[in-house]
């Protein structure tokens, strides 16, 4: 440790290290690369905090057990890769449908099927919106940095205790395994389970509130004894068909994610004040993005950046933004343009993609080539 | 004893729960009142205990019955109860799963339970088919019967549920059927008084996508069958293999004491520095 009290640490380390200072004491996983150092490293520490361990024996398993964790009233993570993350669809939906909180973190490497493990990518950008079967709500954080990956974590789970659903967060093979000096956090904001504040015959675990509140998930076990389902459910949890009450519960899942964009979207903004072209970037990708934008402003080229934070819910109300006053969008990612796809529902006069599969990480020299392009 | 009415009105859920979703003549619900009386000689409080269950006709007991209830995803139901009781483990954990809940979709977690010995309590109603969407044969389906999947009759060899579980490391195993209720009521409290992990395997008619198809008759007479071929465990024993022919043990087969789960990871806790609550 230096003077500024940094710490060098790796971000599936930080990660970790953030889901544990946001109160999280139970994680279930299955070895994946490149997600394993977050398990490992939450094997050595949750003892210590007499928090729970558990190496299951999948990860439709370990989606599974945090669920149960989280209806017990601990906050509970699990995280892996690619394959992995198709298994844990299932329950993901589960989560969704029954609004348990809980965290997800998926280290992507490249793919489909077993791809390239030791590869990094960003190729699960559309699974973690629409990887599980239905019309759901999603939350997925992206950081770009090992500090990004501490304080992220920390805000996947306030977010999920807020907004009762779970939240991804959705890192890359560089940015898991990346080293960097950080300056640990001391003061964040850690939001925790919100009590019932009525006695348990007044209690419905799915009560639709005024002004977009959300009920709060009673744990089981201190005499709220509830009812809780995947099927399209009433009010009190139990299943129904009712015309009525299935729409309400539908649109109810994804409406409190869709009411509260302003504070769930986080996005950065460089140099996009004066910018011709604006570079949608994230995650690691996101590094090289900011030095090409620099390159670029230094031979002459008005070139900004736009990064969403939050990936989603997608931060279109920017992009449209920005798309009333920039020439042409450059959207560079580790696949073959999940994200240009989203770009292009905005509105653009011009988008044009740079997409990497093989791998290896996108360069600024890529970026400063397709600016150049786009503004000759 | 509780009488029946009283029984019902502490356990089942008022509202429109009802009428149930199983077909007249099905055993499920024989075993939802064992299940429910071995509660009721216990100690236990409905808020102490979280009653956990899959998909199929089994599955939806937990919609019926005044309890901390979950209704997972198919298979799932072992993995969310891990949670629950690795979370709080002051909490009493029932789940009940059907047969190809258990064994087929859900068997990799079935087997991985036996093998912690988690203290949860896992109740299979194997009913040898799947009947809520329409009787395909399950892992449990007998060589040679007929199911809509099996229209010529099923080639594979089905599971013996207890013998499995046995053989993963479950220290509590017994089996009743839906003929047997009383005997249902006390192996279930046996198992509920078990620390470890602990299997129930409940058989069960099902009349309506089993029984017709398979020509086997009224519900009455596969109640009947039951009977007629359960040999109590220790006098099953006594049987020369060649002479068993449909018979099948039944009451407990396995009652052994080994570390539970939980009390395994105080040591990793102590181990690891942190305190012990």
């Amino acid at each position: 440790m230096n003077k500024r009290n940094e710490v060098l640490l790796q971000g599936n380390e930080a990660c970790a290290m953030g889901a544990l200072a946001a109160g999280m004491r139970f994680f279930a996983g299955y070895p994946i690369t490149p997600s394993t150092e977050i398990a490992e490293f939450l094997a050595a520490e949750l003892p210590k905090l007499n928090g729970t361990f558990i190496q299951m024996e999948d990860e439709i398993s370990s989606m599974g057990a945090i669920i149960g964790a989280s209806l017990a009233g601990t906050k509970s993570m699990t995280a892996t890769s690619g394959p992995g993350f198709s298994l844990m669809q299932e329950n993901i939906g589960f989560a969704s449908m029954a609004e348990v909180p809980c965290v997800v973190v998926n280290v992507m490497r490249g793919g489909p099927s077993t791809g390239m493990p030791t590869r990094p990518s960003q190729g699960d950008v559309m699974q973690s919106r629409w990887g599980t079967h239905g019309d759901h709500p999603a939350i997925v954080l992206c950081p770009k940095s090992v500090l990004e990956c501490y304080t992220l974590t920390v805000r996947a789970f306030n977010l999920a205790e807020k907004y009762r659903t779970p939240v991804i967060v959705l890192m890359d093979g560089i940015v898991g395994h990346m080293w960097e000096n950080i300056e640990i956090p001391h003061t964040h904001e850690v939001i925790d389970r919100a009590k019932p504040t009525v006695p348990p015959e007044w209690y419905h675990p799915y009560e639709k509130l005024p002004a977009g509140n959300i009920t709060p998930l009673a744990p089981f076990g201190q005499g709220y004894r509830y009812h809780v389902t995947g099927m399209v459910h009433d009010r009190s949890g139990f299943p129904t068909l009712d015309h009525g009450e299935v729409e309400l519960c539908l649109k109810s899942i994804t409406n409190k994610i869709k009411n509260n964009l302003h504070d769930i979207i986080n996005i950065e903004e460089y140099l996009l004040k004066d910018a011709d072209i604006c570079v949608v970037a994230y995650g690691s990708v996101a590094r090289s993005a900011r030095s090409a934008v620099n390159i670029a402003r230094k031979e002459g080229i008005k070139a900004g950046m736009l990064r969403p934070i939050t990936l989603w819910p997608f931060p279109r109300f920017h992009l449209e933004g920005i798309a009333n006053r920039v020439k042409t969008f450059v959207v560079p990612e580790m696949n073959l343009g999940q994200v240009y796809g989203e770009v292009l529902k905005s509105g653009p006069k011009k988008a044009v993609r740079v997409t990497r599969i093989d791998g290896e990480l996108i360069t600024p020299d890529q970026i400063v080539s397709k600016i150049q392009e786009v503004s000759s | 004893m509780m009488r029946t009415t009283e029984a019902i009105y502490k356990y089942l859920r008022p509202d429109k729960k009802f009428p149930h979703v199983w077909c007249p003549g099905c055993g499920i619900g024989i075993v939802m009142g064992a299940l429910v009386r071995a509660i009721e000689n216990t100690e236990l409080t409905k808020d102490e205990i979280v009653l956990v269950s899959g998909i199929g006709c089994s599955g939806r007991i937990s919609t019926y019955l005044d309890f901390n209830t979950l209704h997972t995803t198919h298979g799932r139901a072992l993995t969310f109860a891990t949670g629950i009781k690795l979370a709080n483990p002051e909490l009493t954990v029932i789940t009940v799963m059907g047969d190809g809940d258990a064994t087929a979709i859900g068997g990799n977690h079935l087997i991985h339970a036996c093998r912690r010995n988690i203290d949860i309590n896992s109740i299979i109603i194997n009913n040898n088919i799947y009947g809520m969407t329409g009787g395909q044969y399950s892992p449990t389906t007998p060589m040679e019967r007929k199911a809509s999947t099996a229209k010529y009759g099923s080639i594979e060899k089905p599971f013996d549920i207890c013998k499995l579980v046995e053989s993963c490391g479950a220290t509590f195993v017994a089996r009743g059927t839906s003929f047997h209720a009383k005997m249902l009521d006390a192996i279930m409290l046996r198992a509920l008084n078990h620390k470890g992990f602990s299997v129930v395997e409940a058989m069960s008619q099902c009349p309506v996508q089993y029984g017709r198809r398979n020509k086997l008759g009224t519900p009455m007479d596969m109640m009947q069958w039951f009977k007629d071929n359960s040999v109590s465990s220790p006098v099953f024993d006594k049987i020369p293999p060649d002479e068993v022919d449909e018979q099948f043990p039944v009451g407990v087969l396995v009652n052994k004491e080994d570390r539970e789960y939980i009390d395994r990871y105080r040591d990793i806790v102590k181990k690891a520095g942190g305190e012990v609550h």
